[in-house]
């Protein structure tokens, strides 16, 4: 790389953005831990987790780790492998539903 | 961000500049540090491990017939006379956060050859990781005081105490090894070897201030794990 590394031009982003960012990750910690403080259940409570997670996660990966700066090839070789994530949990959701009602048959019905 | 420029050779952003770069016999990553490529394969298995880990968690949780622990209660404090939740999980979530800005600061300073900042920075984040695995020990001493083991606990399911040491643990063991890293860097930057171009250990590559933000990745990465594990593991 350094053979070819003829004129070595950096650039920097203001400090700006990034203190921003740790502001809104500063609002986003203290909003989920809202929802823990005042007890909100059910669905409430759990789009509220995933949305300030998924949140928290973007801007931690797109400023902080500079993903939304970085070239496309980088980006589609990071994020797509995370779809196999999500089937991964889809097959794991269908198996706990499963295990989850035999146990439960088996413990009604007797072996 | 960082990438330097290729002479004779024009980087095309957006998807054109991704054909281009995957494409035609080329190497991929061109003018990419190996260094920097090689951190983000390394977070992309690191990733992998990690949902492996959380969502083995969620067969189990979701599987048991015994009523789940609740976080809120089994990680409350108790002060002043009162139990409140989940706050020394909060203030490690605020404690990896800070770091977390620090060391974006840092790579920020380091790749504008600011030395000394950046070197503060880095240690400041390195304090702050320390203060994180510090609160940790105390929890994980304060769980097994009142008998949670990996495979019993007083509250519930048993299978709350193998995941909570397990994930919690992996997790705390990336921290540590971090913190360890970053004082060597806040060393090295201060001696000013990324500014004289001095060779590391184990490598002919010379210093350069690429380094800081490799290392970045790494601890973002740290903090990004936890934002996951506190919403899955606390939270839910």
């Amino acid at each position: 790389m350094s053979e070819t590394r003829k004129q070595e031009q950096t650039t920097t982003h203001k400090i700006g953005i990034y203190l921003w960012i740790w502001g809104l990750l500063f609002v986003l910690s203290f909003f989920s831990y809202m929802v823990d403080w005042y007890q909100f259940q059910g669905l409430l409570r759990w789009s509220l987790i995933l949305l300030f997670m998924f949140l928290k996660a973007g801007l931690i990966m797109a400023f902080f780790m500079h993903l939304f700066w970085e070239r496309y090839a980088l980006v589609n070789v990071l994020l797509w492998p995370m779809t196999a994530i999500g089937c991964f949990i889809f097959l794991m959701v269908a198996e706990f539903k499963y295990t989850v009602f035999t146990r439960f048959f088996y413990f009604v019905v007797g072996g | 961000m960082s990438d330097p420029k290729i002479e004779g050779y024009e980087f095309k952003p957006g998807f054109k500049g991704m054909a281009q770069d995957t494409g035609s016999d080329q190497t991929m990553f061109k003018g990419v540090h190996w260094g920097k490529a090689m951190m983000w394969i390394f977070l992309l298995s690191d990733t992998f491990i990690f949902s492996c880990f959380l969502i083995s968690y969620m067969k189990g949780r979701g599987s048991t017939l015994i009523d789940w622990p609740n976080p809120s209660e089994v990680f409350a404090l108790h002060v002043g006379g009162v139990d409140v939740p989940l706050l020394l999980i909060a203030i490690m979530t605020f404690v990896l956060i800070t770091s977390s800005g620090t060391m974006a600061l840092a790579v920020k300073y380091g790749y504008e050859k600011n030395r000394k900042m950046c070197g503060w920075l880095i240690l400041a984040t390195a304090i702050g990781g320390l203060t994180f695995v510090g609160m940790q020990a105390f929890e994980w001493s304060k769980l097994i005081h009142e008998g949670v083991r990996p495979w019993e606990n007083p509250f519930g399911a048993k299978q709350f105490g193998s995941f909570f040491f397990m994930i919690t643990g992996f997790h705390g063991t990336h921290v540590s090894i971090g913190v360890i890293f970053l004082f060597i860097y806040a060393y090295k930057t201060f001696k000013g070897h990324y500014d004289e171009g001095k060779r590391g250990w184990f490598t002919t590559m010379k210093g350069n201030y690429v380094e800081i933000e490799i290392l970045g990745l790494y601890w973002h990465f740290v903090d990004l794990v936890w934002v996951f594990i506190f919403a899955f593991f606390y939270l839910w």
